[in-house]
């Protein structure tokens, strides 16, 4: 009696676990269905974060820092790089930023016609980490009413 | 594997960036293909340009000349600046182009075939000058936010087309139209499908005139695409951007038009002078009309070594906007004496005219060449930066030369 109680209770749990197995089947497939069409940037993200990884290995990286400069668009690596490249690069280069050398009241100036005009986002607490970066490390430069020649590439004339 | 697809995603998130459409059936492409529009990424090839033209911006292009590469007489593609302000539009079908003219001053809408157009009209072809409105602009001090394009945002290249007006007398326009504005079919930088990167245009005067075209041929050739393959409105002399590329609309307005950089600080300056860096309200920016009076030297390049007791000779090109260029003049002693250039007649309206001098230089040393065009109103090119402007544009400054006498 005790052994088939015993028997009994065995197959109750089999049966308890059963459940919880189908259970599990069933949530892992909701979930799936949920993010199916997140799954690539969740491996976006992942594979973007194992970047680092390949910058130690010398391998093709897509955010590789050399020498102080990002290699994919050319910026200064300073403190601000990664929301400068998020945030600045997707409409356009990032030439276009570090050929324009302005103060803090022209970005601003700048960004609000971005907002008005190109879709850019509020850049909530990002934009003064955004701005400090540009007016650091692209500052504007005095040039006076008319700058001397320079970078001049002499050669031998010939006719 | 995984890093495989991982590349190949990344790959077509690209792709589908750069062409702005979402590649359908992009997971059954073969791992080496391409879309057409990406199998050459170099723009030195892609346009076809020369190898020493300088790319100020990769998205969207802007490329322009060095002085010494504008030496031709007409200007080629390869050494022709590029100025997008969008993302330059994919799948032209030329067979199903079409040209629509509407407006509020149009008495019926009209569409036009590519066929149409170039069967109804009669052909016109002028050697017309189109400068960026901006060229110069890395010059200004306080800076001015744009491209910073030095010198090299101007051509003069041959257009081959029907002239607007003849197009717009076959629509019918009514008496109150004021202004012309393009619509095109390139795409605004955000993607957003609402939104135009560029909806510039014209006062009725301008858009009346024999040179107005609407074009489609450069050169002789089909409009290369980064210049608005297959249609192009080309009004030379006023800044380039009112030159509207792969334009499919045009708008005939009873108002002064009010597209895309047509408001605000964009191709427009202050209506009375400014000082440098200050701020003007948007009620106080007029609309930039013709460009000012400018030359360049194209020839020699800048830094020539001379011998002592040889003669220079200098060459370059001189245009006026709406105006003809009436004198040319070079300096070599930083503008304290002029000395002649001769300057020959544009060879139509609209067209940079070509000057040219024989320079003795008195002793050894380090000297530049100064140009300075007149128009035929008397204005001279300045020799210091124009009045300052919040957009940076109509920087006519003297263009220079090095040159040494060993």
């Amino acid at each position: 009696m005790k052994k088939l109680q015993g028997f009994k209770t065995w197959v109750k749990g089999r049966d308890d676990q059963m459940a919880l197995f189908i259970i599990l089947c069933g949530v892992l497939v909701v979930v799936l269905f949920y993010f199916k069409d997140n799954v690539s940037s969740f491996l976006f993200k992942d594979k973007d974060s194992k970047t680092e990884y390949t910058e130690i290995s010398g391998e093709n990286d897509y955010n590789r820092i050399e020498n102080g400069i990002h290699v994919r668009t050319g910026l200064i690596d300073a403190d601000g790089l990664t929301l400068v490249v998020n945030n600045c690069t997707y409409c356009h280069s990032a030439e276009l930023v570090m050929q324009n050398r302005m103060d803090k009241e022209s970005w601003i100036a700048t960004i609000r016609w971005m907002q008005r005009t190109q879709n850019l986002r509020d850049l909530g607490e990002d934009e003064e980490i955004i701005v400090n970066y540009l007016v650091t490390n692209y500052p504007p430069i005095d040039k006076g009413r008319r700058a001397v020649l320079s970078n001049i590439e002499w050669y031998e004339f010939k006719e | 594997m995984k890093r495989r697809n991982f590349v190949k995603n990344t790959l077509l998130g690209s792709m589908t960036a750069a062409i702005g459409t979402d590649i359908v059936f992009g997971s059954m492409m073969p791992n080496h293909y391409k879309p057409l529009a990406l199998q050459e990424p170099d723009p030195f090839k892609l346009f076809n340009l020369d190898d020493s033209m300088v790319v100020l911006n990769s998205k969207p292009w802007n490329v322009e000349a060095k002085a010494h590469l504008l030496d031709d007489r007409i200007t080629p593609n390869k050494f022709m600046f590029i100025r997008n302000n969008g993302i330059i539009p994919e799948n032209i079908d030329v067979n199903k182009w079409t040209l629509t003219i509407d407006g509020e001053s149009v008495k019926q809408k009209r569409t036009y075939s590519l066929e149409e157009l170039k069967s109804k009209f009669k052909q016109y072809t002028y050697q017309l000058t189109l400068e960026c409105g901006g060229n110069g602009r890395s010059e200004f001090d306080p800076p001015a936010k744009g491209n910073q394009w030095t010198i090299g945002a101007v051509s003069c290249a041959n257009w081959t087309g029907v002239r607007l007006r003849d197009i717009l007398a076959d629509v019918g326009v009514k008496d109150d139209a004021v202004y012309i504005g393009y619509h095109s079919t390139d795409i605004h930088l955000s993607r957003d499908p609402n939104k135009e990167p560029i909806s510039r245009g014209a006062p009725m005067p301008k858009v009346m005139q024999n040179e107005t075209l609407i074009a489609f041929k450069m050169n002789g050739e089909d409009i290369p695409l980064s210049h608005g393959y297959p249609l192009r409105l080309v009004a030379g002399g006023w800044p380039a951007s009112v030159s509207g590329k792969w334009v499919n609309r045009i708008s005939v307005r009873n108002i002064i038009h009010d597209g895309a950089k047509m408001t605000g600080t964009a191709y427009r300056v202050p209506c009375n002078p400014v000082g440098p860096g200050e701020k003007v309200k948007d009620e106080d920016m007029c609309i930039i009309e013709s460009m000012p009076v400018k030359s360049l030297i194209t020839y020699p390049k800048s830094g020539a070594i001379i011998k002592e007791g040889n003669s220079l000779h200098i060459r370059g090109h001189a245009w006026a906007g709406e105006l003809e260029v009436s004198k040319m003049k070079y300096s070599i002693d930083f503008g304290s004496t002029w000395n002649d250039c001769s300057i020959e007649k544009p060879i139509n309206r609209l067209a940079w005219q070509h000057f040219k001098a024989s320079i003795a230089f008195p002793k050894k040393g380090y000297y530049e060449v100064w140009a300075r065009a007149t128009d035929t109103k008397g204005k001279n090119q300045p020799m210091l930066l124009p009045g300052w402007n919040p957009k940076g544009y109509l920087n006519n400054a003297c263009h220079r030369i090095a040159v040494k006498v060993s």
